[in-house]
């Protein structure tokens, strides 16, 4: 192939990379949006190893063959509460993937099409797909290491937000030193290792150091982040390779984890820096102040089970409780239930419910709740106030009506609006605090019955009830 | 005014026509899948095996061609992933018959 054909192919290899994200604008043209990113893909490479046919291609083959063997493993094993760590571990391959790339850029740049030594211009970018990549892959072990719950084997893995004394400043300075390194690499004249290695060892440490503060519960923030990051670095290395599908592809993953990261903060009402900056989260399980002097009132799953089959419309909050508890298959089959008592049973879904973007949907999905009732909470906010019965399930701040109460800590935080309804059912295992550390009126309403134990034991309870 | 425009500059146009397309096509995509969202761009982002590829075939066995090809293996691991996990997670989002008994 010629480069312009080669260079056309690419273009239409982009193009299916817009029609796959443009596929998911629903759940019906979302599986032929996969199946066109993958004809998109396959094209890519083709057209790739059509180029380099040449050359030596026995580890490339054996390289595709145990990475896609793994991949496929991976992809088929993985369960759907998984989804969070394996994302981010994906994030970190693809981050290595443009550190590696970078190298063999400054070792051999002829391989690429750019003159050896390569151009300034093309350095700046080969600095910043680097350094962008290299903070993707330890900000993403991190991240896999917070979600997957490692933090008893490492310390770094917790998922309480780790904090030192002058953090930021040690942050900003080893960024800073990590520039000047990158300047230095930009106008030296011969392949520069020593700077190369210097700044990307330098990135490598501020990965790590970024995303250590970031509490637990800001983890949904912090993967749509890194899903930014690995976007940008495969467009940076797009910019220095001059490869136009690169750039696209990147550029398209990058815009995509910025505005999933606007939705997160947006649905937390947290600014972005303050996200980054972390510390928040730490006093995560405190049990609230003066709890026990407010009256609550506690039923049994029976008393729950009663006030659900007779009721006409349930609406049922999922939280990350409902997650960690395992609980959506025994949710689906109380709402298969209470449906065919002829109760309007739905789902009402949080941005930020889960521990990333869309998670509870997916596992929703998965317990085969089908996603016609499952509703995002601007369109149910307005239904709460005419539904008999909320059953909120191991959420806590996202129900908690303090956010409409000017000056406490979450005022403005849009949240379901739960205590609307003329009865509230409330699943919690303790009367501990959510996320925000803050006590929440809602337990504490006339109208609503906390039902205490385990959300997965308490469901089935419930329907065995019903 | 005469010459060829420097590649960087058209990188640039690419680039920031590319993340317009991007900000219109991604607010579209609905909140109940944004998950799949997140593991299609993985996917599509592991197109960096393009580079990979290229660093990897040349004849000699060197450091560039060695990181090239442990650079394939990652990226690999991404595309056969990406692309699968999302067919999975897409298939549970299936609608299911009206009266469909689960048992």
């Amino acid at each position: 192939m010629t480069v312009n054909q080669v260079a056309l192919a690419y273009l239409v290899a982009s193009i299916f990379f817009i029609l796959a994200l443009k596929g998911l604008s629903s759940p019906e043209s979302a599986r032929r949006g996969n199946l066109l990113g993958m004809i998109g893909m396959a094209l890519a490479v083709l057209t790739t190893l059509s180029i380099i046919l040449g050359g030596r291609l026995e580890f490339v083959f054996l390289a595709m063959l145990i990475g896609g063997s793994i991949g496929a493993f991976v992809a088929r094993r993985v369960q759907m509460t998984q989804m969070p760590e394996t994302v981010a571990a994906m994030h970190s391959l693809v981050g290595m993937a443009a550190v590696l790339i970078a190298v063999a850029a400054v070792n051999n740049p002829s391989a690429f099409g750019v003159p050896d030594p390569m151009p300034t211009g093309n350095r700046l970018e080969l600095f910043i797909g680097t350094f962008v990549g290299a903070i993707t892959f330890t900000g993403s072990v991190i991240a896999f290491g917070k979600l997957a719950g490692l933090g008893k084997h490492f310390r770094l893995f917790s998922s309480a937000p780790v904090v030192f004394k002058g953090q930021h400043l040690l942050n900003l300075a080893l960024a800073l030193v990590m520039v000047g390194f990158g300047v230095a690499f930009f106008l030296a004249t011969d392949k520069a290792w020593t700077p190369f290695w210097i700044m990307t060892g330098i990135a490598f440490a501020l990965g790590v150091l970024i995303i250590i503060p970031i509490g637990g519960a800001d983890m949904p923030v912090v993967i749509s982040m890194l899903n930014s990051y690995s976007g940008w670095a495969a467009a940076g290395i797009g910019f220095s390779l001059n490869n136009s599908m690169l750039i696209i592809a990147g550029s398209l993953v990058g815009s995509s984890g910025a505005i999933l990261s606007y939705i997160m903060c947006r649905a937390m009402n947290r600014a972005f820096i303050s996200v980054i900056l972390g510390g928040f989260g730490a006093a995560e399980g405190t049990a609230a102040a003066g709890a026990d002097q407010k009256q609550v009132k506690s039923g049994s799953a029976d008393d729950a089970a009663f006030l659900m089959s007779n009721a006409e419309s349930v609406i049922i909050v999922p939280g990350y409780g409902l997650a960690v508890a395992r609980a959506q298959h025994s949710v689906k089959e109380m709402a298969d239930k209470l449906v065919k008592k002829g109760v309007n049973v739905r789902f009402a879904i949080h941005p930020v419910a889960g521990r990333m973007p869309g998670h509870m949907n997916v596992l929703l999905a998965e317990a085969e709740v089908p996603y016609d009732l499952v509703y995002e909470m601007d369109d149910i906010n307005n239904e709460f106030s005419t539904t008999d019965v909320v059953l909120v399930l191991g959420a806590n701040d996202v129900v908690n009506p303090l956010a409409h109460q000017q000056g406490s800590a979450i005022y403005g935080m849009p949240i379901l609006e739960a205590h609307k309804a003329r009865t509230v059912l409330v699943n919690k295992r303790s009367m501990a605090v959510g996320y925000a550390g803050l006590d929440n009126p809602l337990f504490y309403m006339d109208r609503t019955m906390m039902v205490f134990g385990d959300a997965k034991k308490t469901v089935e309870d419930i329907v065995k009830a019903i | 005014m005469t010459g060829t425009v420097d590649p960087t500059i058209i990188n640039l146009v690419v680039f920031v026509l590319a993340v317009f397309v991007g900000y219109h096509v991604i607010w579209n995509v609905t909140p109940a899948l944004h998950t799949p969202l997140m593991s299609l761009t993985n996917a599509i982002s592991s197109v960096i095996i393009v580079g990979a590829l290229l660093a990897a075939a040349v004849d000699a066995l060197d450091l560039g061609s060695t990181m090239g090809i442990i650079a394939i293996g990652l990226a690999s691991v991404n595309v056969a992933g990406g692309f699968l996990v999302t067919q999975r997670m897409l298939e549970m989002f299936k609608k299911k018959e009206p009266k469909g008994e689960p048992k």
